[in-house]
């Protein structure tokens, strides 16, 4: 299955990343060796494998339902860029 | 052409937790922006969430009142996408494996007919913040209070066929979670929320039409209103020779339309993955069995209960039973006055006459089930009567004394005196000499008026029993 500069295109957008017209060449014929290694391993057969959501043999801790932790807003809004009246300011992403 | 409407809803719950979904943040309601906004919430690097056991136990909690397939193995998810108020750039949400799979529950339509409604899954979530475009100087503001807030995403099957059945679905829904108390299930602050998927189809076809889905509906009301709007408008679409696009559009209450969001049409591969920074989670019996040990009785069975106990109507059972507190104010207002028939017509009657007119819930009620039980029970031990009762009841509005106290200063005690009501009678009968002659004569409508006449006189206090009975023996 060959993944073509327009699949590299829309992915890229999707995750926000500016490419070039050279690495998206590159990317798209890295992606589709990729795709050639997943069509081998589909050949396998996996009937009676279990899905595997993790690689690590254990399950999810619980935590208790408490507060634990104390508003720090002021410390962490000296990382911000731009804040005011307590809200974190960003570019308006209303049209 | 003859259209069927079909819909489905997807109904987000804020589970009513201390702390957040992955974190140890507090989820109060209207507190300061970012102050409930911690590193984890924030997505600073290097975090690693970590599972709240309460939010898991209040999913399994309503799984198990919908009678759903509980998901022993559940797996959570990246959904991805980007939006300022989502820092992580993605919702860690469930996709192939939900805590709650199929299940189902019934509504109640206007005809008295029930019907059963499936609920494809339910799945745990976390909420996003808000963003607030007013003007900050060409900026939006973020608030990432809600961030992280965990949510339980209810699915509904495609098996509502009007918004008046969506409407009695997402009431039961919410009668359902206020009786586990597992969220306040609050429309207006956003604690529950709605987005319908609407589409038409020509009646008989067995193929769905291609649906939108409105979002931005935060009322029950507004959710009838929507859907109506929108199956009219592909209604006009379809029969223009048109065809219906699938997209997502926002209810403008103020309108009373729905109108196109931006097209999302790339935005929309959310691009799923598993969660690698959380394991699967795994419940045991033992741990379902706990859950479901603590489930209270629900709508169903109280309305039930209700029906062969107090031997109330169906209706009245309804009425009811649809929110907890109001069910359990009944319960105490039967038990004070000894009188469930009585209880139930004060409280679905005059009680909830006062409590809409005022826009107040039960648990604001000027008067309580103490109050309202000892009026009942005056009625019925004949301190007064019935018509009484009611100058009393709407003196207990601004009086908080008690009931007896506010019969006793206002001289409102029936007059149950023979003696005294003889007087009365006499002065009836000597003042309308030409009703008493039309009785005598046989017409026996006349005597209501003389009644009426001396309830008059006595302001309503005399015991109609009586005056009744003292009339018939003088004018025999």
């Amino acid at each position: 299955m060959a993944f073509d500069k327009s699949e590299v295109e829309k992915v890229a957008q999707l995750a926000r990343l500016h490419m070039s017209e050279a690495e998206t060449a590159e990317v798209a014929s890295r992606i589709t060796d990729i795709l050639a290694l997943i069509d081998q391993m589909q050949s396998i057969d996996t009937d009676g494998v279990e899905p595997l959501a993790h690689p690590l043999d254990v399950t999810q801790p619980l935590r208790e339902d408490k507060v634990t932790e104390i508003d720090r807003r002021d410390e962490l809004q000296t990382l911000a860029p731009a804040t005011e009246d307590g809200l974190y300011l960003v570019p308006k992403v209303i049209e | 052409m003859e259209w069927e409407t079909v819909i489905g809803l997807e109904v987000h719950v804020q589970l009513s937790t201390e702390s957040k979904l992955f974190s140890g943040s507090a989820t109060a309601f209207g507190a300061e922006p970012n102050t409930q906004a911690n590193i984890y919430d924030l997505a600073l690097p290097g975090v690693l969430p970590v599972l709240n056991k309460e939010a898991v136990k209040r999913a399994v909690k309503f799984g198990l009142a919908i009678g759903a397939e509980i998901g022993k193995h559940s797996v959570f998810d990246r959904k991805n996408y980007f939006y300022p108020d989502l820092p992580k750039g993605y919702q860690v949400s469930q996709l192939d494996f939900p805590t709650v799979g199929k299940g189902s529950l019934t509504i109640t339509l206007e005809d008295g007919s029930e019907k059963v409604i499936g609920v494809t899954r339910a799945h745990m979530e976390e909420d996003a913040g808000k963003s607030l475009h007013e003007d900050f100087h060409g900026m939006s503001g973020i608030d990432l209070n809600r961030a992280g807030t965990p949510l339980l995403e209810i699915v509904s099957e495609p098996d509502l066929r009007s918004a008046r059945e969506a409407v009695a679905y997402l009431k039961k829904l919410h009668s359902i979670i206020r009786y586990l108390d597992i969220s306040d299930a609050i429309m207006a602050q956003g604690s529950m929320r709605c987005d319908a998927n609407v589409s038409i189809r020509p009646k008989g076809q067995k193929e769905f039409g291609t649906r939108t889905e409105i979002k931005n509906i935060n009322s029950f009301r507004f959710v009838e209103k929507a859907i109506n709007y929108e199956v009219q408008r592909q209604q006009d679409v379809i029969e223009d020779g048109g065809e219906i696009v699938q997209e997502t559009r926002l209810y403008d209450a103020d309108r009373d339309e729905t109108r196109s969001m931006r097209s999302k049409e790339v935005a929309n591969d959310y691009r799923y993955f598993p969660e690698p920074d959380l394991l699967p989670i795994e419940l045991d019996d033992a741990f379902i069995e706990s859950v479901r040990a603590e489930l209270p009785e629900l709508p169903d069975a109280r309305k039930e209960r209700f029906i062969r106990d107090y031997e109330l109507s169906e209706y009245d059972a309804g009425v009811l039973t649809s929110e907890r507190e109001m069910a359990d104010y009944f319960e105490a207002v039967a038990k004070h006055s000894g009188d469930a028939k009585l209880a139930a017509n004060w409280v679905s009657g005059d009680l909830l006459a006062l409590l809409n007119k005022n826009n107040m819930e039960i648990v604001d009620s000027p008067i309580d089930a103490g109050r309202l039980g000892t009026l009942i029970a005056r009625i019925k031990d004949d301190t007064i009567s019935g018509k009484i009762a009611k100058t009393v009841f709407e003196a207990m509005i601004e009086d908080s004394s008690g009931v007896d106290e506010i019969i006793e200063s206002k001289g409102l005690k029936q007059v149950t005196d023979s003696g005294e009501i003889e007087q009365l009678v006499d002065q009836v009968i000597a003042n309308n000499p030409d009703q008493v002659q039309q009785f005598r004569d046989g017409k026996e409508q006349v005597l209501g008026f003389l009644v009426g006449q001396a309830m008059k006189l006595s302001q309503g206090k005399a015991n109609p029993a009586i005056v009744n009975e003292l009339l018939r023996k003088k004018m025999a």
